[in-house]
């Protein structure tokens, strides 16, 4: 118990040590996520995006039709 | 090399017919210097030895409000396109803007830096030290400033961009600008830092116009 | 149609590989993570004239190496981008940015942290110190003007010219700040700056150094990644503006 107290005790330098590792994994941590985010939006928004293309010469075809009709 | 010197004589009578814009500009040097004895208080000791430093801040400033003209107005009324496709090469062109822009905006600083120099009691060796650092070490912020003036041309809000582009890349300036004058004052030689800023202004000279020549045609294209 | 598939065809072979390589990366970062700490903290003895507070020096040493890093493997990428019109490498400067701007931004944090029992204060206009803080200012200038133009095609070249310029002054701005700091440096403090380096203490920041490299790696795999993907999102919305 008393070693691990003297750990984080870090020889009466806990303000600095701890602080300065937190810090470095918080910055690093968020890093990752907000990349991750980013990737997984635009992975998100291309897939419904490439869903969409293929399906779009089909409705294009009907709708040429009734223009046709129209005139 | 004709259109070269035309182009800076276009450039230079331009300025002289709006004159207003480099009184403006030397107004604010010379405001920002007045900004320090108020701040800092009037003790002689006190001013002496921040002058070099605050003489040099200010230049860089003054500089740095102008460096949008070198292109700006070219680019808005179109002249900048002409001159892109007439017979000067880019990087040449870029030079004769530079040079133009130099003579119209930062000479007139260093003409009057002597009197504001002494206004901040310098000693007399400073204020000699501090034409001759600004003379050798200036031509540098102008080619530099030059490329991010290409960079950041036709851009709204360029000129906050501009100064987060440029200022990083002047301090070499500043640092060695000001030692060379308290190197004057404290009696100790000056040369080594004039010849590095001398150095500087060499090698900005070939980066310079190469660089910001690149960025004119990419922002014209 | 068949324009659109030669600009994928450099894109799509580097998500291939990277897709392979990013497990492994992943696992090789953990591992080091996991042993730079271990070996950090416990491993490593006190320093005698320092303490315990050398132990930031693993955290900060490690992320002042990356910023420098990161910067020259942009000013790399840029010129491969700018000479060869090579499309990932563009991006991967652009992905790389604010990944050096952090570890910058934690050298300098780390360092203030170090600094305030060592010198008392948490800031000390040391050339090391000052040339980091400058070199975040060089980042940050380099993410905005990125961000300041609509076209990603003319931002990418403004930004690589911008990399390049800055990666030719980053020695000259190290070495006047140096120059500055002999100027008007107590000599005192020159001598406190680093402690001498042991085995002992070597090793752990080594390790550090190459877990921050192998983090490195891997988030650049998933940024460019992601503006791979972004920029093909951008030509499919583009092209599906002008069909319709």
């Amino acid at each position: 118990m008393n070693e691990i107290a003297t750990f984080f005790d870090m020889g009466g330098y806990a303000w600095y040590v701890w602080p300065s590792y937190a810090i470095s994994a918080v910055v690093l941590v968020a890093l990752v996520i907000s990349s991750r985010r980013r990737l997984k939006l635009v992975e998100r928004a291309l897939e419904s995006m490439e869903a969409k293309r293929p399906a779009r010469p089909q409705r294009k075809a009907p709708a040429a039709h009734a223009e046709k009709e129209m005139s | 090399m004709k259109a070269f010197f035309s182009l800076i004589a276009r450039d230079l009578k331009l300025a002289a017919r709006q004159g207003s814009a480099v009184a403006l500009s030397l107004c604010f040097f010379v405001i920002v210097i007045v900004l320090f004895p108020l701040g800092v208080g009037p003790e002689m000791t006190v001013l002496a030895r921040i002058a070099p430093g605050v003489l040099w801040v200010a230049a860089l400033l003054a500089c740095l409000l102008t460096l949008d003209r070198i292109f700006q107005a070219d680019y808005e009324d179109g002249s900048l396109d002409q001159l892109v496709i007439g017979p000067l090469p880019l990087s040449f062109l870029v030079l004769a803007k530079v040079i133009a822009h130099w003579l119209t905006s930062v000479l007139p600083l260093i003409i009057i830096a002597p009197v504001l120099a002494l206004s901040l009691n310098l000693a007399s060796d400073g204020v000699i030290a501090v034409t001759f650092a600004l003379l050798i070490g200036s031509p540098t912020l102008s080619l530099i400033g030059a490329v991010g003036a290409a960079l950041t041309m036709g851009m709204r809000r360029g000129g906050v961009l501009l100064s987060l582009l440029v200022l990083p890349l002047y301090i070499p300036v500043l640092i060695f600008g000001v030692a060379a004058v308290e190197a004057a004052v404290a009696m100790l030689p000056m040369a080594p830092h004039l010849l590095l800023l001398g150095g500087m202004s060499l090698g900005a000279l070939v980066v310079g116009p190469l660089a910001a020549g690149a960025a004119l045609r990419l922002a014209l294209e | 149609m068949a324009i659109d598939l030669h600009k994928y065809a450099n894109p799509r072979r580097f998500l291939a590989i990277t897709s392979a390589i990013y497990p492994w990366s992943l696992a090789l970062t953990v591992i080091l993570l996991a042993a730079g700490l271990y070996t950090g903290l416990f491993v490593a003895p006190p320093d005698y004239q320092q303490g315990e507070t050398v132990r930031i020096m693993f955290v900060h040493v490690p992320a002042a190496w990356m910023g420098l890093m990161i910067y020259t493997f942009m000013a790399v990428a840029s010129a491969v981008g700018l000479i060869w019109k090579h499309p990932v490498a563009d991006l991967s400067a652009k992905a790389a940015a604010p990944i050096g701007a952090c570890f910058t931004f934690l050298s300098l944090v780390t360092g203030s942290l170090w600094g305030e029992p060592m010198w008392g204060t948490w800031w000390v206009w040391d050339a090391r110190l000052t040339s980091m803080l400058i070199l975040l200012f060089l980042y940050l200038g380099y993410i905005a003007l990125w961000q300041s133009f609509d076209d990603p095609s003319k931002a990418s070249k403004a930004a690589a010219i911008l990399a390049l310029v800055g990666v030719i002054n980053v020695p000259i701005i190290k070495f006047s700040v140096d120059w500055w700091n002999t100027l008007h440096q107590p000599a005192s403090v020159a001598t406190m700056s680093g402690p001498k380096i042991y085995s002992s203490i070597l090793t752990p920041l080594l390790i550090m150094g190459l877990a921050y490299t192998a983090f490195f790696v891997t988030l650049l795999i998933i940024r460019v990644r992601a503006e791979i993907l972004a920029r093909r999102l951008r030509i499919l919305q583009l092209s599906e503006l002008q069909e319709r």
